[in-house]
This record gives C-alpha cells, sequence and structure tokens, in this order.
C-alpha cells in the first residue's frame, strides 16, 4: 500500500458520504496513521451531488487544500454518473469504485476502457436489502476496502460499533461484509 | 518533566476547540452560532446538556451581545469564553475594542471566514483584519492540533495578572474547522492543572485599599467609566505596555506546555521550515504554512534553497524573530489571505514590509493576495510564486510588487 492515500467520495446531500470517509478516517487513526476527512466546502443541501475527502498517510500530513488527483474514487450514487464527471484528475494507477447494478465490464466500457481499476457493487440492493433504505455509504466502504484496503476491515467494525447504537451497528457491520465479498473488479 | 501520555482521537479545527475549552474549566460561554465556527456553538452545548461541564452558556441574540456577556462575566473574575466568524465578529467590532480597553482577559476563537458583499461563507482573513489593532493577542493556527494547543495556552495567557489581555486563536474556516485530523488530547486533569485557577491583579480601591482586581460587592470597584482627555490616553498607553510583556509570557506558556505536551510552535511567535540557510522565502498565516511547507519539501528535494516562515502571533508582532528570519534573503514573498483595498497590498504585506524597514539590509519583497472568500491554495500556485522568487532572486528586480494568485483576469 502506499505511504500516502487520496480518496474522493461523490454522493447525494444526505447519504452519508462525508460520514463514509469519516469512518474510514476514524479506522485508519486507530491503526496508527494520520488522515484528514473533509467535505467539499460549502452549504449541503439535501439531494444535491456533493464531494467529500479522505487523506490516509503513515506521516503527518500538511497539505491544507484540496484534492485534485485521488488515487481511489468511491460513487455512492448510480444516478451521479450522467451528471458529475467523477473520474476527474484520477490518476492511471487509481481505482473507481461504483455503486452499480452493471458488471465491470460494462462499467470499464462505459468511462472508455481506462488505465484504472473499475470496481462495481449492487449497493443500493445491498443496503434495502439489510438496512431497509437505499444509504449506501457504508456498503461503499465495504467495496472500497476491498478494492484499495486503506484500512482493515476490523478497524472499520470497531469504529462503527462506537459510532452507531448496537442493532444499527450489527447491520451496518453485515451490510460492509456483504458488499467486501460482492464487490468485483477489473 | 516528563511529556505527559496522551490519547489521538479524530477532531476537526471546530471540536479541537469545544474539546480544549471543556478541559480548561471555563465559568461563562456566550456565543451565537454562525458559519463556519458553528460546530464549537454545538458540541460546546452539547458539553453543557450532558452534564460534562459545570459552565453557564448564555445562548445570546446576536454576537454583540456574545462578547458583551463574556466581557462582563470576565470583569467579575470568571472564566469567560467565546467564539466567532466573520460577520459575527463585525458585529462585535465595538465590544473587541471595548474588551482590549476593559483588560478583560476573555479568550475567543475566530473560524476565519470572508466579509460580504457578496455574501460568502469561506474562509479569508478579513474578517480579524479588521480588529488587528483592537488591543487582543492574536494566535494564528497551522491545524487542528495546533487550534487545541493554542486555546488552552491562551487562557493562561490571558488571564496572567501582569497582562490582563484578550487573546484570540485564529483558525481557517473549512481548511481547518471542517476537516478532521489527528489531535492528541492531554488528560482533563492535566490540562485543568495547566491553565490553573485565574489570579487577579490587586488594584487600589477608593480607601486606598489593596483589593482583587474583579467586580465584587465585598470589595466595589468601578469598571468601564467615563474617561475623558484627562486619562483616556493613558490607559490606552498602558495597553501597549502590556503588549510589550506579552511576549514573554507568551513564550513562558507556549515552552511549559510544550514540556507537558511535547509539542511546541517555532519559538511560540514564528515557525520557520527551512529558513536558516534559504534564498528564497514565503511569508505566511495559518492552515497555508502547511501547503507552503509541502512545497518546500519538494523544491529543496530539487536543490532549492526555499524556506517558509509562518507567522504565529500576529499581535504582539514578534518584530525581531520576522526581522532576523528575512533580513539576509535574496527575494521574499509574503502570502496575503486579505486585502487592503487600494492600499498597495494587503494587511499582512504592510506588517511585513513594515519589519524589514528596520533591518539592516533590504531583500525584495513582493505580495501574493490570494484564496480571498476560500478560493483554493494549491502546491501549483504556491510553485509559481517560489518560480516567481528564484527570477527576482537571480536579477534583483521587483516587476510587480501586489499581485493575486489563483485569481481570473
Amino acid at each position: 500500500m502506499p505511504q500516502f492515500q487520496e480518496i474522493r467520495w461523490h454522493g447525494r446531500g444526505g447519504q452519508g458520504a462525508w460520514t463514509a470517509g469519516e469512518l474510514v478516517a476514524k479506522a485508519a487513526i486507530d491503526e496508527g496513521k494520520y488522515v484528514q476527512s473533509f467535505p467539499e466546502f460549502g452549504p449541503e443541501r439535501m439531494g444535491a451531488p456533493i464531494a467529500a475527502y479522505t487523506r490516509i498517510s503513515d506521516r503527518p500530513i500538511n497539505l491544507h487544500c484540496a484534492v485534485y488527483n485521488p488515487h481511489i474514487v468511491v460513487v455512492l450514487d448510480p444516478t451521479l454518473l450522467k451528471s458529475v464527471k467523477v473520474n476527474a484528475g484520477l490518476s492511471d494507477d487509481g481505482i473507481l469504485i461504483v455503486n452499480t447494478r452493471e458488471s465491470p465490464s460494462e462499467l470499464r466500457q462505459r468511462f472508455g476502457s481506462p488505465k484504472y481499476q473499475v470496481w462495481a457493487l449492487p449497493a443500493t440492493d445491498i443496503a434495502i436489502k439489510t438496512l431497509n433504505a437505499p444509504i449506501t455509504n457504508t456498503a461503499m466502504v465495504g467495496a472500497t476496502i476491498r478494492a484499495a484496503e486503506p484500512v482493515k476491515l476490523e478497524s472499520v467494525e470497531k469504529v462503527v460499533r462506537e459510532r452507531f447504537r448496537q442493532d444499527l451497528a450489527e447491520k451496518n457491520i453485515a451490510v460492509i461484509k456483504e458488499a467486501y465479498k460482492e464487490a468485483k473488479g477489473e | 518533566m516528563a511529556i505527559i501520555e496522551q490519547k489521538t482521537i479524530p477532531l476537526n479545527g471546530d471540536e479541537a476547540v469545544a474539546y480544549a475549552v471543556k478541559q480548561s474549566d471555563v465559568d461563562v460561554v456566550a456565543a451565537y452560532p454562525i458559519t463556519p465556527q458553528t460546530i464549537i456553538v454545538e458540541r460546546f452545548s452539547e458539553y453543557v446538556a450532558n452534564g460534562e461541564v459545570d459552565t453557564e452558556f448564555v445562548c445570546v441574540e446576536s454576537e454583540h451581545s456574545a462578547l458583551a456577556a463574556s466581557l462582563t462575566a470576565s470583569l467579575t473574575g470568571a472564566r469567560a469564553f467565546t467564539a466567532t466568524a466573520s460577520a459575527g465578529l463585525a458585529l462585535m467590532h465595538e465590544m473587541v475594542y471595548v474588551t482590549a480597553g476593559c483588560r478583560a482577559p476573555v479568550v475567543m476563537a475566530v473560524t476565519n471566514r470572508a466579509l460580504s458583499a457578496p455574501i460568502n461563507i469561506h474562509c479569508d482573513h478579513s474578517d480579524v483584519m479588521a480588529e488587528r489593532d483592537s488591543g487582543w493577542i492574536q494566535l494564528w493556527a497551522e491545524n487542528a492540533q495546533e487550534v487545541y494547543d493554542s486555546i488552552i495556552q491562551a487562557f493562561r495567557i490571558a488571564e496572567h495578572p501582569d497582562l490582563m489581555t484578550p487573546v484570540m486563536v485564529n483558525l481557517d474556516g473549512f481548511f481547518l474547522s471542517h476537516t478532521l485530523e489527528n489531535v492528541q488530547v492531554l488528560p482533563d486533569n492535566v490540562v485543568r492543572k495547566f491553565v490553573g485557577i485565574r489570579q487577579y491583579p490587586l488594584v487600589s480601591d477608593t480607601q486606598g485599599k489593596k483589593v482583587p482586581f474583579k467586580l465584587d460587592p465585598d470589595f466595589p470597584l468601578t469598571m468601564g467609566p467615563l474617561d475623558l482627555p484627562d486619562y483616556y490616553f493613558e490607559h490606552k498607553r498602558q495597553q501597549e505596555e502590556a503588549m510589550h510583556i506579552a511576549p514573554k509570557i507568551i513564550k513562558q506558556v507556549h515552552d511549559e506546555y510544550a514540556k507537558l505536551s511535547g509539542r511546541s510552535y517555532g519559538n511560540g511567535f514564528v515557525d520557520a521550515y527551512n529558513v536558516d540557510d534559504a534564498e528564497i522565502v514565503t511569508v505566511c498565516l495559518g492552515s497555508t504554512a502547511g501547503t507552503t511547507k509541502t512545497v518546500v519539501d519538494q523544491l529543496r528535494s530539487k536543490g532549492i534553497k526555499a524556506g517558509v516562515l509562518r507567522v504565529r502571533t500576529l499581535r504582539p508582532l514578534p518584530v525581531e524573530d520576522i526581522m532576523r528570519a528575512l533580513e539576509n534573503k535574496k527575494a521574499v514573498a509574503v502570502l496575503d489571505r486579505s486585502n487592503s483595498v487600494g492600499g498597495q497590498g494587503g494587511p499582512f504585506f504592510h506588517e511585513i514590509r513594515h519589519v524589514l524597514y528596520g533591518a539592516q539590509s533590504h531583500p525584495p519583497i513582493v505580495d501574493y493576495v490570494y484564496g480571498l472568500g476560500g478560493r483554493d491554495m494549491p502546491p501549483a500556485l504556491i510553485q509559481n510564486i517560489y518560480k516567481d522568487l528564484e527570477e527576482i532572486a537571480k536579477t534583483g528586480k521587483v516587476k510587480n510588487l501586489v499581485q493575486f494568485a489563483g485569481v481570473r483576469e
């Protein structure tokens, strides 16, 4: 794993993109790493496209500016693919992870067969099945750990248990584990 | 003294303020929420609601009242804190001067944000630059850790009986206020002991008896009375005197805290990064220093002698430190996150250039106004500034004294 990773999370206001970033960041702190996690600055409106960012490093992070060339891009909502250029600035050795029913090869075609890895997960289906709601942030955290392992699965489980009340925590951990298993990439 | 064992927790800059205030045994907090300071007020009111502090939390109707309430609480001898940003600080303006003039040691966090119009909620330093001459000590933080550390130090500095001067701690809106980072926190009892119980200077009452300087029915004093041409000038002169002894106290508190926590910020006044042997140097405030340090690392790996000087205390201005750091350089650029419209450069440029007038030698110095209204300052923009400095160092000529970095022209 590289010493320094930048993750960009795309979602809609209210879907928990910032929370996804925070869960990963907190898990990284528990692993002894240095982090930054911040929302795309500004007023958040329910349903509007938003982005959030997470930096993880083995050394203290001095940067205090926006993320321009993320190593990992995570898309929480498939409808964003029509309106947001989610792969902007993504490096050739990067990883794109999308909530979609499409297969990784269909997704690759959609993005013009890029050099970066493409991962797919039907996160909305998994979330609705277990959480009874289309809240895809924890599912996409599971897929992100599978595809890029910015942190360990156990570390995120611990953070989820600290953050959510017990029944909700267990449901979300089940979602993360299923997402980890079901995510597919190429 | 051994360094205390500390835990690392995830906090954004605003949360770091609230956490430090929670640990500092504050008697009164009066505040009004305003973006991007809001999280401070939210978190602190949660601490109050959960019974984690025994602070009197006053929900006021405006920022003018927030500082009026903090000031008056402070005059009764209480430890008082408030926080604001942008228009909130502007609305406080009158009370900012009153607080300093009354020598009330209030601590205030300012989550720096642009002033309207056009209306904008994002970071720049226009809000606090308007309060530069008010008589408050100003500390500036580079990251969430320094925010936490500086708030704790601020109470000790402000309340020092020889000083009795309010302190504001500045943190960049969003870049610090809303960015979660690793923050090492000291145990509650350690902070409480470090901050201590507020001490009062002794003053003479109307009978000539020595009494503590606070409003107390048992020892009646008058505070903030009419002060006409007969004495006003002397009182303002005393504020200047206090600023002259402030460095000793700021240093003492900074160094004592460093022994406890293992963390120091330059010499407490300026944080010089690769400045000693540098030929080209930028000077800045706040979180941009971090990004600039990253750029300096890149330049150094290419053999370019670059450095960055971060000013931590804008008031009192560390004149000697700045002069010594810059006077022998080949070229200097000031990074200004505010502008003095029509004033040939931003207020920070005026400060640094004014210091260099008294120096032995005068390096060419230029100003870059940047980041107004939250415009990002990425490494690429800072690299361009160092490129300009290399050119100036080579030719000794300044083509543009003041430029605007990152604006569409």
